[in-house]
């Protein structure tokens, strides 16, 4: 490269240096130097400058300076010493933040983990007092945001549910209707499907696809007015955020859940009545008498309450991931994910230990 | 005269840009010079933020063209588009930083992206601009550890990474105390004067156009209605104008 030589022990840069040539000087730098010691260096056949070029420059000459600290130079042309002085690298290093040690980053994490759930646990009470209260008084609440979220919340939910409990049923009456026929059980099919989409399925799968589409909605749009400072100045207007957004989703959903979980029990039972028809002669009368007879009241109540403690538990999770929201848009993203993941997981904890207590 | 010396950088024709069916800017003609600072006038809602976006080609204008160079950016494809970007840099009104990286990973983005510049080098880079906009300090920390004037400070530094020659500011002194405002101008002043980089600026702080403008372009309601220096603004007798001015002088 012409650009760069050394003539007796003097290294002479020249032309151009800027961002496209600097990686090639430096590689051509790096073999001159292992070829003798250099005793000057010679900056005065530079034509054009930029920013990576006075960069790469000021190393080279710390590195040369390191070597053979009598170095002379010679210095660049007039217009290009300017452009050299605008640049200089002036600023002292900053020393990056030291590294935390393994045991107090697990001593962060667990007191991090305490913390988020006292916040979670006077959150929802928090959320649950307004709610009382928000029935009785509806100061305080976004005008019409009732419905909207009602709509939101269960009414545009009805596609997704419809055809996910009809495969559900569908699949599972598939299963049962294989194993029956070779008892010749052929007629406790619509005992078994009722009982399961009553007690286990229809709350679990209805409370689970409204975690995925509605909890990551709600977190989001928390989270999102969190980061906008819109939370902030709805406080400024002396209205209470959890009042305001949350409550209003809460009485939705808590009416709306129970209907979902009704709608899907009666779409898997068709998705069973299918399967009935077409592998195990059953008539739909059967069908329908047989699941109607087999269903206690104690069940009904075991769904229905469960499908509320659900809807309930992903309202206060979607929010409570939402308001600690930290950061911008990845926070945002962030929150989201962590609320659909808690909420299923919350679910299926506390259908757990449903199933423990109404045994039998 | 001086000013047929120098010639356009930047020449827009015919302008036309509408937000859906609200049309935004009406017929703008105008030219950028090189190496002169170019501020972009008016009210609020006037336009200014979305003729430079339409510029950009941030938001594409229904009609008209826009040169660069002589190069109509309208009809580049994305990778000469690209090509003639690195060129150029832009300073958003909020500084615009990748929240989840640090400062000094936000601003190192185009220079890892573009070039084949070693980690040292591009470090000092980083350093010597974080120092040009009084910023060192905080090369480690998160953008949301900054308050807003830093954030724009940051930002003014990622913009003028790659060298532009031609740097585009919306709003740069806006939320800044007036000091750091003046340090902001003078910074504008300087890579003007020493790197020939020809500025194009949107504000409404009267200070800052009065230190930095050599031309102004006075937009109102979506339309051109001045292109000159400050002196023949002032004697041009366009009321907008003198109001501008005249209320801006008590703030």
């Amino acid at each position: 490269m012409d650009n760069i030589k050394l003539e007796s022990s003097k290294l002479i840069v020249a032309g151009v240096v800027d961002r496209n040539t600097v990686p090639e000087l430096k590689k051509e730098v790096q073999h001159l130097m292992r070829r003798g010691e250099v005793q000057s260096l010679d900056l005065s056949g530079i034509e054009s400058l930029d920013s990576a070029g006075v960069a790469f420059l000021e190393c080279l000459r710390q590195d040369l300076e390191e070597e053979n600290p009598q170095l002379t130079v010679v210095a660049a042309p007039l217009p290009m010493l300017k452009i050299m002085q605008t640049f200089a690298d002036r600023a002292d290093e900053v020393e990056k933040p030291a590294k935390v040690s393994i045991f107090e980053s697990i001593g962060e994490k667990v007191e991090g983990a305490w913390l988020q759930l006292k916040d979670a646990v006077f959150l929802s009470s928090e959320i649950c007092w307004w709610a009382v209260v928000g029935v009785f008084d509806r100061k305080g609440q976004k005008k019409g945001s009732f419905t909207s979220a009602g709509v939101q919340l269960g009414y545009d939910a009805l596609p997704v549910i419809a055809l996910l409990s009809f495969i559900i049923g569908f699949i599972l009456s598939l299963q049962a209707a294989a194993q029956l026929k070779i008892y010749g059980g052929n007629v406790f099919l619509p005992d078994l499907l009722a009982i399961t989409m009553v007690r286990e399925m229809g709350p679990l799968i209805t409370a689970i696809i409204v975690a995925g589409r509605s909890g990551s909605a709600i977190a989001s749009e928390i989270a999102t007015m969190q980061v906008s400072e819109e939370i902030d100045a709805l406080r400024m207007m002396a209205l209470n955020p959890i009042r305001y957004v949350v409550v209003p989703k809460f009485h939705a959903i808590t009416v709306v859940m129970p209907l979902l979980v009704i709608f899907s029990i009666i779409v898997a039972e068709l998705g069973g009545i299918f399967i009935g028809l077409q592998m195990l002669d059953l008539s739909v009368t059967t069908f329908i008498t047989r699941s109607i007879n087999i269903i206690t009241l104690k069940d009904i109540v075991i769904s229905m309450s469960k499908s509320i403690v659900f809807a309930w538990l992903i309202v206060i999770i979607g929010a409570h991931y939402g308001f600690r929201v930290k950061g911008g848009a990845e926070g945002v993203g962030k929150a989201t994910t962590a609320s659909v993941v808690a909420s299923i997981f919350a679910v299926v904890i506390t259908d757990a230990l449903f199933s423990l207590f109404y045994l039998g | 005269m001086a000013m047929q010396e120098v010639k356009p950088i930047i020449t827009i024709r015919n302008l036309k840009a509408q937000y859906g069916e609200k049309a935004v800017l009406h017929d703008i003609n105008a030219d950028i010079y090189e190496g002169q600072v170019t501020v972009i006038l008016g009210a609020s809602g006037c336009g200014k933020t979305t003729l430079l976006k339409n510029m950009l080609r941030l938001h594409e204008p229904v009609e008209g063209s826009v040169k660069f160079w002589d190069t109509e950016i309208l009809e580049l494809d994305e990778i000469e588009f690209n090509n003639m970007l690195k060129k150029v840099g832009m300073l958003f009104q909020n500084g615009a930083l990748l929240n989840s990286i640090s400062v000094m990973d936000n601003i190192a983005i185009p220079l890892e992206q573009h070039t084949k510049l070693s980690r040292r080098i591009i470090e000092k880079m980083i350093r010597v601009k974080l120092n040009l906009v009084g910023l060192s300090h905080a090369i480690h920390l998160l953008p949301s550890e900054l308050s807003g004037g830093m954030k724009k400070r940051a930002g003014l530094a990622r913009a003028m990474i790659m060298d532009p020659l031609i740097l585009f500011c919306d709003e740069p002194s806006a939320g800044l105390d007036p000091l750091t405002s003046a340090s902001l101008d003078e910074l504008i002043l300087d890579l003007k004067s020493q790197l020939n980089m020809t500025i194009v600026m949107v504000t409404h702080e009267l200070a800052s156009i009065h230190r930095v403008a050599d031309r102004v372009l006075f937009l109102d309601a979506g339309r051109l209605l001045f292109q000159g220096t400050l002196d023949e603004a002032r004697v041009a007798r366009i009321p907008e104008i003198d109001t501008f001015f005249e209320v801006g002088k008590f703030e």
